[in-house]
């Protein structure tokens, strides 16, 4: 076959070593148990890790082969103590973020805004409000960072993805207030470590993380002053969606059961009249203060609110966490987030249902959807969102060689309008193809195709002042992906990589190609 | 033949026959003509002070409040206010480029305009503004109001139907929408890596494929938007001095605008001045001197379209009117905006106003909102294109009353 002789003619001699590894057994994936692999054909493999991983690529296809795809499926639903390769890890560990508690993050960086703005001359005021700004800004880099380095390196590829999928989903934006000193913690705290648990540990963590109470102004929500942001969006965006059955006055009253949640970034507590003093909590920079929470009689959803002070609080969460509204909203959310922008009914339904008997575990539901053959059987029509679609490019071309530089990545996720905590609206970014393929969106992202196809494009450039750069060659055109997916390129695809005039045209083409926009 | 037209033949011939994509017609060939209705909006993101760009005059209160930011009332001194009318007057940083402008009739304002929108977060604001809606009324997001606008406006003739486009990295919220948009930014420009026989064979790829037309339009604009710079580095090359920020980048716009797109969608930020924002000169009236420069460059690069189009600059909010404690000022509630356009009434102060005074403030703190941004925008979109009242309420759901403020 005329592409075939291509393919070797650049194919690197040890990306073919690696692919033959997993070619040459090309035994079928062993399924068994609950959690059924895919087809077992090369290319039907390839698109099933490639929807169920942040891109398909050797390393992952070789873990995947050795365990089989059962076992291993179950160990993404359970990770445990996923670790990345040393230097990714190094670099995360020596970040502030990494060092620094939330409360002692925020009191460092509440104490440089308060000296820049006690500063009488205004030349060196706005000089040390700009400090404060760029520190700010480094702390969310850093998260960002992190964020990449991790989707792209954790064995715990599900994990990582639904860390994304949750920090989506209750969004929050780092221009507030001073939110990108939090955007690590949340992530981190409030996230990750419940990305596949229960929905109800996550939702707690989430409605009391001082990022999303800064963000959705519950801090400001109190007795006689009531902010309905917060609540509104809890039970909008966040449980039962926007037609979860729910009124203005449920609203209304939701807002009052949070009354009190809020953030204190004072080292003091505040004065309470006596009898409260039982009622307040505080750990950090959280607290619900009793004093502001509004004692009356309350009813959420045609219940009474019988608690007293945070119990209100848990009882209202509880209620959210166990409507059917929220299974079917939250399963439709995910199903569309990983499978299509139009979910086959039946199978949301069915994810609803193990949400149902499950209360609410979402590696359970996801078992419920991975193992189903719509999932199994699908071909790649869904559109990959510019996250995926740099993350997916940089996985297949560098697979587990690992950045030194994730700028480049973290830009052209930019550049295509998907940043990292860069979402202004409480709703997340869309999760649908129409957000993302319009056209400046592609041209862009043909001109990322070429930046990753013809060589490291920085990524292996270190910061500093004496910035090195490793050379680093895209290893795109291995047998591995092209055996395997070659079935799945359409002859138009085919004809244009066979115009190609060196191996980096090839890759830009490749990765340029309808099929490399969908998973 | 003159170079520029002959650069300009010969880019478009290469690049047609480069590309030779079925189906797409290029857009110089579809293009409106130049008795065609152009709008453009400017949204100044970060709160623009309507204080210091249209100062009210005669409020002995403002002098109080203000005692170190007020700009001195019209005067002989180049550092004092610009005449406009009794009541008001314009920064001085905009002499030489927009008040040519209002005295030759092609600039009005529209002061005590803005949202009903309360929250005074930027975020919030902005993004209310660009959905256009009711507020409270629901949150759908990622309709925009100019979205709405061109999709109303579509199927019209030719000649009216304006193509829209966003100026912007992103998409901007109010041309996002059921219309499919393009998007370019036009602020730092490079040569595309991807060549144009590369872009032939991607396209390749996509024949036959839902994208296909996406990927096609896709790279035409960006080969129209290569094409009309070419001029500007024909001038550099030349020994011109290049325009800078803002102007550079309102230019393009115009090209781009006077041949393809009529109705556009560009921000500038930078607006946010709680700190040291200064007066007749200082960090405000830099940003105030360089969005004037950029505006008077659009309109002279606009060429014979200048005379149908209208460009609306408005910001989320205005910002207190007191001065705070840092010779700045804070988040506030009413604004200004202008409008321009060689299809414009100019010469004047219009809508709703009270004399400003202690009194009249909003809380105790703002301008007050009189003229709602949407009843100013309708107003202008019905003379414009002849909208009817039910189409209005196409692109401003829930909100009645344009007023016709005889704008255009």
């Amino acid at each position: 076959m005329r592409s075939d002789t291509r393919l070797l003619r650049f194919a690197p001699l040890w990306g073919l070593c690696v692919a033959l590894l997993f070619l040459s057994g090309c035994a079928p994936l062993p399924s068994g148990g609950v959690a059924d692999g895919p087809a077992p054909t090369a290319q039907a493999r390839y698109e099933w890790l490639n929807r169920i991983t942040w891109g398909a690529n050797t390393s992952t296809a070789r873990v995947v082969e050795q365990q089989g795809s059962a076992r291993w499926l179950q160990q993404q639903l359970q990770p445990q103590g996923a670790s990345l390769p040393e230097s990714a890890q190094a670099t995360v560990s020596a970040m502030t973020i990494s060092q620094t508690g939330l409360t002692d993050l925020v009191a460092t960086m509440e104490k440089q805004r308060k000296d820049a703005d006690a500063l009488r001359d205004d030349v060196a005021k706005k000089a040390a409000q700009q400090a404060y700004q760029q520190e700010l800004n480094r702390l969310a880099r850093e998260a960002a960072t992190r964020h990449v380095l991790r989707a792209l390196y954790s064995p715990a590829q599900v994990q990582e993805q639904m860390t994304w999928f949750w920090l989506n989903h209750f969004n929050v934006h780092l221009s507030k207030h001073n939110l990108r000193a939090m955007l690590g913690d949340y992530e981190d705290s409030a996230l990750r470590p419940h990305a596949l648990g229960r929905f109800r540990d996550l939702l707690g963590a989430v409605s009391y993380h001082p990022a999303m109470l800064r963000y959705l102004d519950n801090d400001q929500n109190a007795a006689g002053r009531i902010n309905e942001n917060f609540a509104r969006e809890l039970m909008e965006l966040h449980t039962l969606g926007v037609d979860g059955g729910y009124t203005q006055k449920d609203v209304q009253e939701l807002a009052r059961v949070l009354t009190g949640l809020g953030v204190n970034m004072n080292s003091s507590n505040p004065n309470l009249r006596k009898e409260l003093n039982r009622l307040y909590v505080r750990k950090g920079i959280f607290e619900f203060n009793p004093q502001r929470h509004d004692t009356g009689p309350k009813a959420l959803l045609g219940q009474a609110i019988t608690g007293e002070g945070l119990a209100e609080i848990e009882q209202a969460l509880d209620l959210l966490t166990r409507h059917p509204a929220t299974a079917r909203f939250v399963s439709r959310k995910l199903a569309t987030f990983w499978l299509s922008d139009t979910p086959p009914q039946a199978l949301v339904d069915r994810m609803a249902a193990t949400w149902r008997a499950t209360d609410g575990q979402i590696a359970r539901v996801l078992e419920t959807l991975f193992t189903a053959p719509e999932f199994t059987n699908a071909r790649p029509t869904k559109f990959k969102d510019p996250m995926r679609y740099v993350l997916s490019s940089v996985r297949l071309a560098y697979d587990d060689k690992a950045v030194l530089n994730v700028g480049p990545v973290l830009n052209w996720i930019n550049r295509m309008g998907q940043p990292l905590y860069g979402r202004q609206t409480p709703d997340g970014y869309p999760l649908v193809a129409s957000a993302w393929d319009s056209t400046g969106q592609l041209t862009t992202r043909f001109e990322i195709a070429k930046a990753i196809g013809s060589g490291s494009a920085g990524l292996f450039k270190t910061d500093g002042p004496q910035a090195t750069e490793k050379a680093a060659f895209p290893q795109l055109a291995n047998a591995l992906y092209y055996q395997a997916i070659q079935n799945g390129l359409s002859s138009a695809t085919r004809a244009a990589l066979d115009q190609a005039n060196s191996p980096q045209e090839w890759n830009t083409f490749l990765l340029a190609a309808p099929e490399s926009m969908r998973r | 033949m003159q170079r520029r037209q002959f650069l300009h033949t010969a880019l478009h011939t290469s690049a047609a026959a480069a590309l030779s994509l079925p189906g797409v017609q290029l857009h110089a060939a579809t293009g409106p003509t130049t008795g065609a209705p152009r709008f453009l909006m400017v949204f100044l993101r970060g709160g623009m002070d309507a204080a210091s760009l249209l100062p009210p005059v005669s409020s002995s209160f403002y002098y109080e409040v203000r005692p170190d930011i007020a700009i001195a009332k019209p005067d002989a001194d180049l550092t004092s206010a610009l005449p406009l009318t009794a009541d008001w007057g314009l920064h001085p940083a905009l002499r030489d480029t927009l008040y040519p402008l209002y005295q030759q009739g092609e600039l009005a304002f529209v002061p005590y305009s803005g949202t009903d929108n309360l929250s005074r977060s930027h975020f919030e604001t902005q993004d209310s503004i660009e959905l256009g809606q009711q507020n409270h009324s629901s949150t759908a997001y990622g309709s925009g109001f100019l979205n709405r606008l061109a999709t109303q406006l579509q199927g019209r003739p030719a000649v009216t139907s304006p193509a829209p486009m966003a100026f912007t990295d992103q998409l901007p919220i109010a041309l996002q929408g059921e219309l499919r948009v393009p998007n370019t930014s036009l602020r730092n420009l490079s040569k595309p890596s991807v060549d144009t026989r590369q872009s032939r064979i991607i396209a390749a790829m996509y024949q036959g494929t839902a994208l296909e037309g996406t990927v096609q339009s896709g790279f035409a604009v960006r080969e129209q938007v290569m094409r009309e710079m070419s001029a500007e580095m024909d001038a550099a090359s030349r020994g011109a001095i290049t325009a800078k920020g803002f102007e550079l980048e309102a230019r393009r716009i115009a090209r781009l605008m006077r041949e393809q797109y009529a109705l556009g969608f560009v921000d500038v930020g930078g607006w946010d001045t709680h700190v040291a924002q200064g007066g007749a000169t200082g960090y405000l009236a830099n940003r105030l001197d360089e969005l004037g420069q950029g505006l008077a460059a659009f309109s002279q690069e606009m060429g014979s379209a200048w005379r149908n189009t209208v460009v609306v600059v408005m910001s989320e909010f205005g910002r207190t009117f007191r001065q705070n404690g840092n010779r700045g000022t804070d988040h506030g509630h009413g604004s200004v905006m202008w409008v321009l356009g060689g299809a414009v009434r100019g010469k004047q102060v219009v809508g709703e106003q009270v004399q400003m005074s202690a009194a009249t403030l909003f809380q105790n703190r703002d301008y007050a909102v009189l003229n709602e941004y949407r009843s100013v925008l309708g107003g202008i979109f019905k003379r414009q294109w002849g909208l009817s009242d039910s189409q209005l309420s196409n692109v401003f759901p829930g909100f009645k009353g344009a007023r016709d403020w005889g704008l255009v």
